[in-house]
């Protein structure tokens, strides 16, 4: 059996800092359910993963976290409404097909959400782009653009103009490197130099 | 025949007997003056009794799960791909249990045994048995055998539907169910297909009512009938394909004369050896078991409250080509179950042989189930962890 992680990789690490004991956790993309395990371990959380990778989903398994094999973009109907306290959702908003659709049914399902993803306004992304023409490839978007599952890369920029037209309200933001630590430039110029965000996310009238 | 039993087989197995002659009430009402249960065990029952598994059967199975009987049996249980020594139900860790239900006609109590009330045997008469009324003698099996409480419940389609009923009829008793292949409730099209396999068996003239035995006859045509429509919604259209296609296995396909193309012989094949070894009123029984199984009646038709009471931990698997009990079925059991804050874990395994899948060895399938199990197989060698993750 494979007991809980001692330790989280740190965007998670960052992640489980904001989730409240007991809570009722969805976790969208859930990969081998790291985070569910250590939440479940830690802080008592009660959790649910969505995934569609076989072999992950048999990861969650092997670690006593409870998997639903199911498509974020058609299984979120299933959740009732207030279902959860959070939902959360990794690096995945850029692979569905409609993210201001699964934007809204997290915070359906749940009054908070927590969502991070990667900055495609990243000056390097940006540089790249404007000197050789052709579409970025890096350590956090490895694929080629025809054969890539994201297909709804943003900026930080793009993210937020998307909640201020969902009546989303941003709680906290975290930006962070490519080794999720924060720096000074990403703090002070975060759509330039950040390379990954966390979002922490609640219902505009709620918040 | 092997030429040497498989080293992760259970090996020879010997059936056993357990008797109940204090009478057993049944949900309709009807009470059976005594009964025999025929069950095996594979593997070792611990010490303090918290490994043991209860493998339910579906509506063809019985007893005899996995191993041989004879060293020169041409084929081993039905669910030995699962069962044994480092398979999923792993007897190394594990002490499984399987009976022959109520009503069935491998050596349980069933239309084919004698009525000690007329000294002549049951047929027609013997009583309407439900999922509710197996779970029941299950139970009581269990009480004989010293489990009081199961690590886990574990079945394929009729047989996850005992797993589920385990859960809400005796939530104390069970610690993890599995439900493979199933579905909370038949849909009208399944008590359907249910309906012409009964047509065809009462149709047929040597039924006599159901008192075939009387008159020295057996219902086979009706019976090799319903088992061959049967084996069709066992099968998705790719897996038939896949295997016999157009191929002709007799006459001539240009002139058009006398042609039998392979499925066909197939199918005939497999409904004449069923019908030679399977009794046509426990066939109509275990039918009827099914189209009346539907734990959410009571509750409202309310599937979520009928599992708000059950404590057991679920996995729920379904195969993507099943549609006699496609995977829509299973994810309503576990959507209910997410509703009624139950721990469940859902795959939907990616297989072309449809319903049939739950007894083929599917690579994703056994190391999901294998994942599963050997956290239940932990829990069981450490008792007071267990529920420590609900």
């Amino acid at each position: 059996m494979n007991p809980p992680p001692r330790t989280l990789r740190a965007d998670l690490r960052l992640i489980a800092d904001m989730v409240r004991e007991q809570a009722r956790v969805l976790d969208l993309g859930c990969g081998d359910g790291a985070l569910l395990s250590w939440l479940q371990a830690h802080r008592g959380v009660i959790g649910y993963g969505l995934e569609i990778d076989p072999e992950k989903i048999t990861a969650c398994v092997g670690r006593g976290v409870n998997v639903i094999e199911r498509d974020i973009d058609t299984g979120l109907a299933d959740f009732e409404t207030d279902a959860f306290d959070l939902v959360v959702m990794t690096e995945t908003l850029q692979a569905v097909r409609n993210p201001g659709e699964v934007l809204d049914a997290m915070l359906r399902i749940a009054p908070d959400a927590i969502v991070t993803f990667p900055n495609f306004g990243h000056w390097r992304c940006r540089l790249h782009l404007a000197t050789r023409g052709t579409m970025p490839v890096a350590r956090h978007l490895p694929h080629a653009w025809y054969d890539t599952p994201n297909i709804h890369l943003c900026t930080f920029a793009d993210f937020e103009a998307l909640c201020r037209e969902r009546r989303v309200a941003i709680t906290q933001r975290i930006v962070v490197d490519a080794a999720y630590r924060p720096t000074r430039l990403g703090d002070a110029v975060p759509n330039l130099f950040g390379t990954i965000a966390i979002y922490g996310l609640r219902r505009e009238a709620d918040a | 025949m092997p030429a040497a039993l498989p080293d992760d087989s259970v090996g020879i197995v010997v059936p056993q007997l357990a008797r109940f002659d204090d009478p057993f009430e049944l949900v309709c009402g009807a009470s059976l003056p005594s009964h025999e249960l025929v069950y095996e065990t594979y593997g070792t029952l611990n010490e303090a009794g918290t490994n043991a598994v209860l493998v339910c059967h579906a509506l063809s199975g019985h007893h005899h799960a996995a191993g041989y009987h004879a060293p020169d049996d041409r084929k081993p249980g039905w669910w030995d791909v699962c069962i044994g020594p480092g398979k999923p139900i792993d007897t190394n860790r594990l002490f499984v249990v399987a009976c022959n239900n109520l009503g069935g006609c491998h050596g349980s109590t069933g239309p084919a045994s004698m009525n000690p009330a007329t000294g002549r045997v049951y047929g027609p008469d013997f009583p309407v048995v439900t999922v509710r009324d197996w779970v029941r003698s299950q139970a009581r099996l269990a009480d004989r055998l010293g489990i009081r409480r199961w690590a886990a419940v574990i079945g394929g389609s009729l047989g996850g539907m005992q797993a589920m009923q385990w859960a809400i009829d005796f939530p104390e008793r069970v610690g993890h169910v599995v439900t493979i292949a199933s579905a909370p409730r038949l849909s009208a099209q399944n008590i359907a297909f249910n309906e012409i396999a009964r047509q065809a068996i009462q149709a047929d003239p040597g039924f006599h009512g159901g008192r075939y035995l009387d008159h020295g006859t057996l219902p086979r045509e009706g019976l090799m009938l319903a088992r061959m429509l049967g084996h069709v919604t066992y099968q998705s259209d790719d897996g038939l394909r896949e295997k016999f296609g157009r191929a002709v296995r007799s006459g001539n396909l240009d002139m058009a004369r006398d042609v039998q193309f392979q499925v066909e012989s197939y199918l005939h094949y497999q409904g004449r050896s069923f019908s030679e070894r399977f009794d046509a009123n426990t066939y109509l029984l275990m039918t009827r078991a099914l189209d009346y199984f539907d734990p959410a009646r009571e509750f409202g038709d309310d599937l979520t409250a009928a599992f708000a009471t059950t404590r057991a931990s679920w996995l729920v698997l379904s195969f993507s080509t099943d549609w006699r009990f496609a995977s829509d079925r299973s994810r309503e059991i576990v959507r209910a179950l997410i509703r009624a804050r139950r721990n469940v874990s859902y795959a939907d395994v990616d297989a072309p042989q449809g319903h049939d899948a739950f007894l083929l060895p599917v690579p994703r399938y056994l190391a999901i189930l294998d994942a599963y199990l050997s956290r239940v197989a932990d829990e069981a060698e450490a008792p007071a962890r267990t529920g420590a993750a609900a």
